[in-house]
């Protein structure tokens, strides 16, 4: 006999809550204010303007450091995501447990390569990550950031990622 | 212009502090020569990337990489008026140790009508062993 689907709501929670203990727990992320939208298995960055992340007050530009930072954050949290879907959706991770903001080991960054490909305007910005390859030791990870036109990037990177050891 | 040329240090230490992003992170420029730069951040829990281990996230690391490479093309001989990053990649070698300042030394190597070649290097208190390397391309804004 097949198993009732679960209640909407209980998925949904499971699945937020699991997103908030990557995302809310981490000081960084929240000093830059980024946030992530949720559809279904799809995450989106959105990093809101603030006067504390321009870097040239002339133009005004935001920083080129930013605009890396949120790429990166954005690559690191979506790939986590994709590495841990499997047991979020299994119940292998624990409600409490990520509610407490408790999760495994998280994959690490080897090495960053931004590309700017525009002034990034003193507005909001969003950015989305694709897992190009996610081995069992390392992934490889590509992002993109823009702003008012989805087609006009102002950022990309490519990023390689040490992935947790599963050995406890 | 006026008579007097304030010297370089002071130029490049107003425009690193006119820097909205690199005030708010709490960078201090804390030398700069010919085409070179060094900027200190302090540790700040505002800026940890792993609670459990208090490590500062990459991010905040590439922020300071990219504010020191941009300061070494300001501070080069041929006094850009301005620049921007073309590309920056950076090579995370170790964790920075918890606790201690990050320091970024970039050097501005080469540098022609239109593009910066910068190289650059971050560190911890163990200067000897290196948190993160970077190379990046910077434009060159003729006055």
């Amino acid at each position: 006999m097949r198993r009732p689907p679960e209640p909407v709501q209980v998925v949904k929670q499971r699945r937020d809550a699991a997103l908030n203990a990557l995302v809310g727990g981490v000081p960084y992320i929240q000093f830059l204010g980024i946030r992530f939208d949720r559809r279904g298995d799809e995450l989106t960055g959105l990093l809101p303007y603030d006067d504390k992340l321009i870097g040239n007050p002339m133009l005004p530009a935001i920083h080129g450091g930013v605009t890396a930072a949120f790429l990166e954050v954005t690559a690191i949290i979506t790939l986590s995501w994709a590495w841990l879907w499997q047991d979020i959706e299994s119940g292998a991770l624990k409600l409490a447990d990520l509610e407490a903001g408790k999760l495994p080991r998280l994959p690490k960054t080897i090495d960053f390569s931004t590309d700017y490909l525009r002034t990034g305007l003193p507005r909001d910005a969003y950015a989305r990550a694709r897992v190009t390859r996610s081995g069992r030791r390392y992934a490889s990870v590509h992002a993109q950031a823009w702003q008012d036109n989805h087609d006009r990037p102002f950022a990309e990177c490519s990023a390689h990622f040490l992935m947790p050891r599963n050995d406890g | 212009m006026t008579a007097a040329t304030p010297d370089k240090g002071m130029i490049a230490r107003q425009f690193i502090e006119a820097i909205p992003h690199a005030a708010a992170m709490g960078m201090k420029l804390t030398d700069i020569g010919d085409g070179t730069a060094e900027i200190v951040m302090a540790y700040d829990p505002r800026l940890i990337g792993d609670p459990d281990t208090g490590v500062i996230h990459g991010g905040a690391v590439s922020a300071l990489m990219d504010t020191c490479g941009g300061a070494s093309v300001m501070a080069h001989p041929t006094a850009p008026a301005a620049t921007a990053t073309i590309g920056l990649r950076i090579d995370y070698m170790r964790a920075a140790t918890p606790g201690q300042n990050i320091t970024a030394r970039a050097t501005c190597h080469h540098i022609t009508r239109s593009v910066a070649f910068v190289r650059a290097t971050a560190t911890d208190d163990d200067t000897d062993r290196p948190v993160a390397t970077a190379t990046g391309t910077f434009t060159v804004e003729q006055g």
